[in-house]
């Protein structure tokens, strides 16, 4: 629209703000919801359609994503695939976190101010701590 | 929308009626994610191994391909409310709204029908 490129006052950004927990959580659900979608979600893909497949389609994702024992592109690719599959545990975390923060905004508690970023820190530990079991629990037991 | 008339210019810019619903249908498949993604995270770290053999005879399992299907329906139409919401925000032009409208229209519920079908023939006895 003509009146969208006028030179009419814009409304203040991301750098005009002090930051607070609450505008991190805020920001961070959007990012991570939108990591699952994208990266969480074509793993799942990739992943369901390997098993489908057989053991060697199956066998193939594993090299790709994680062993990486198919050569010098898959060693690469399988150190990157381990810092995507953390990164997306913690995502999950983080989303469903400030998800439930969400969820609870919504029917109108948590907006007195240390309230809200108390709980907004919250989720930011939970997520972290969550991220650490899971893979502890995964990778040690 | 016309260029014309005062009318002209805002007719058609106005609420589309739809956002009530798609802001209850994100809340609801929220809820159904907070049962289903810890399932399937659950299922995963308590497997033994993660050879094709183990990882396919779980997947058969009637209740975790049941999980799986209901993740490509709920967990996919989840993210691509979300994923319209984000794409609102940043695209203004009419070319990548346009663009956009079809892609978040279509890839999800092709990705869904694509997992689906993985999920019936892992469970059924294909591959």
């Amino acid at each position: 629209m003509a009146q969208a490129r006028s030179n009419r006052p814009i409304s203040p950004h991301l750098q005009i703000w002090r930051w607070g927990p609450a505008m991190l959580v805020s920001i961070l659900h959007r990012v991570t919801g939108n990591g699952l979608a994208f990266a969480g979600l074509g793993l799942l893909l990739w992943w369901v359609g390997a098993i489908a497949s057989g053991p060697e389609a199956y066998d193939s994702f594993l090299g790709w994503v994680w062993t990486g024992t198919g050569g010098a592109l898959q060693f690469i690719t399988a150190i990157l695939g381990k810092i995507v599959f953390v990164g997306l545990t913690w995502a999950f975390f983080q989303h469903l976190a400030s998800g439930v923060r969400h969820l609870i905004l919504d029917i109108g508690a948590g907006y007195e101010l240390h309230a809200n970023a108390r709980w907004s820190v919250v989720t930011l530990v939970f997520s972290i701590a969550s991220t650490i079991l899971f893979w502890a629990f995964l990778l040690l037991r | 929308m016309g260029n014309g008339t005062s009318i002209g210019r805002v007719r058609g810019l106005g609420s589309s009626h739809q956002g009530a619903h798609h802001w209850l249908l994100s809340r609801l498949t929220a809820v159904g994610n907070i049962v289903l993604i810890p399932f399937l995270l659950a299922s995963l770290v308590l497997l033994p191994a993660y050879d094709y053999a183990t990882v396919h005879a779980w997947a058969a399992r009637p209740l975790s391909s049941t999980a799986l299907i209901l993740i490509m329906i709920n967990t996919f139409y989840h993210a691509r409310l979300g994923v319209q919401v984000m794409l609102e925000d940043y695209l203004h032009e009419d070319a990548g709204k346009f663009t956009a409208w079809l892609l978040v229209n279509l890839v999800p519920f092709a990705g869904a029908a694509f997992g689906i079908l993985s999920v019936l023939r892992i469970a059924l006895g294909g591959a």
